[in-house]
């Protein structure tokens, strides 16, 4: 049944805004803390957890992964409705603090993502998923 | 029964109908003009972006092409809930012991991503000339996400045109997220899910995550995500009061 993998989804993604709004409620923060986060951790145990016991059908697997798979055409939904008028009018402060954050952090992933070791990268990971049997 | 109309009550149908007409353009213009090496989906965000830009014009009102009647649909695909609905589902193809490795860089990550760019806001906020510590947090706030910048004002009771500038900054951020990241992927070393979660905790705003990563390579999405969707919540919760008191501290008011 298509129905329980969209409802199993929309039970973790409800779950997480509960948990995330708690968890910033306990903190003091006033906004939502992980919720989403908290709900894809949710998604992945229940997936874990069923796949174990063999009650992952086809059926739910096909109601989540179609919402997975709608997931770029969503993001360029959601880009259309920004309010890039106001992000490219706001003046100077405005356009040196973006353009100075997001270089400052496109520089510290770069570091960060050295310190440590690199990765396997999602090409590998996939080469060696196809080369020996799955987990 | 006129057209408007129709298209008015069936807004999230012509919402789907939009966009799937921009993907199957942009994944056109992906193959034939740039054969296939700028990815469809950057040429669908970007193109949403202008329209988007192009709606703010035309409408005057804040959430781009949403704001055209016949067109608020759009708000509804790419509003909060069916976003926040996708990214959950991307979760499903997550593999945990990769996840499990990058836990304490994210974690690394989402500490450095609140702070960098809260210093960067606050430093060129002392470059304009704004010298109060509630102005100074808020602006560096805006820096962080735009969701940071608006509730850090709320909460020490920044001037409305302050709180503007703070959500305008972060709204460029997202959008400069967006756009750069597919450009600046391979110099960073974006390819591996523990990159993915060390940039997802350092640029934090979900959208500009997601949709960078998107348009960069798909896979890389759920680890992202994973991050960034704490770095909000951190944001909202350090700013308005570690962040303030040092800043105050610092201002001496």
């Amino acid at each position: 049944m298509a129905i329980s993998g969209v409802a199993l989804l929309a039970i973790c993604t409800l779950l997480g805004a509960l948990l995330g709004d708690g968890l910033g409620a306990a903190l003091g923060a006033k906004a939502n803390v992980g919720g989403v986060g908290i709900a894809m951790l949710l998604l992945i145990a229940a997936r874990l957890w069923l796949s174990r016991h063999g009650r992952l059908s086809e059926g739910a697997k096909l109601g989540v992964q179609f919402w997975g798979a709608l997931y770029i055409p969503i993001v360029v939904a959601m880009a259309a409705q920004q309010n890039v008028v106001a992000a490219v009018r706001g003046g100077p402060v405005v356009i040196l603090a973006g353009i100075g954050t997001v270089a400052v952090c496109f520089i510290a992933v770069a570091l960060l993502g050295r310190f440590g070791g690199r990765g396997e990268t999602m090409d590998e990971i996939e080469a060696r998923q196809a080369a020996g049997p799955r987990r | 029964m006129d057209i408007a109309h129709l298209l008015t009550a069936n807004g999230l149908l012509v919402a789907f109908a939009v966009v799937g007409a921009i993907m199957w353009l942009s994944n056109s213009i992906s193959r034939r003009l740039t054969f296939g090496r700028v990815h469809g989906s950057a040429i669908a965000i970007t193109l949403g972006l202008v329209l988007a830009f192009a709606g703010g014009l035309a409408t005057g009102g804040e959430k781009g092409l949403a704001d055209v009647p016949m067109l608020t649909g759009i708000g509804l695909m790419g509003g909060a809930m069916l976003r926040d609905f996708a990214i959950v589902a991307t979760a499903f193809e997550v593999d945990v012991t990769q996840a499990k490795k990058a836990g304490l860089i994210g974690m690394v990550a989402i500490g450095l991503g609140t702070l960098l760019p809260f210093v960067v806001g606050v430093l060129l906020a002392v470059g304009f000339g704004y010298s109060d510590a509630v102005s100074l947090t808020t602006i560096g706030a805006g820096a962080i996400t735009y969701i940071v910048g608006p509730v850090t004002g709320a909460a020490l009771g920044a001037s409305s045109s302050v709180i503007a500038l703070s959500i305008a900054t972060g709204v460029l951020k997202a959008v400069l997220v967006m756009i750069g990241t597919p450009l600046v992927a391979n110099s960073i070393g974006l390819n591996s899910p523990r990159a993915a979660m060390v940039f997802g905790g350092l640029m934090g705003t979900v959208s500009g995550v997601s949709g960078g990563l998107a348009a960069t390579d798909r896979r890389l999405v759920p680890y992202g995500a994973l991050t960034a969707t704490f770095h909000t919540g951190v944001g909202c919760l350090l700013v308005p009061s570690v962040f303030y008191f040092l800043v105050r501290a610092l201002a001496g008011h």
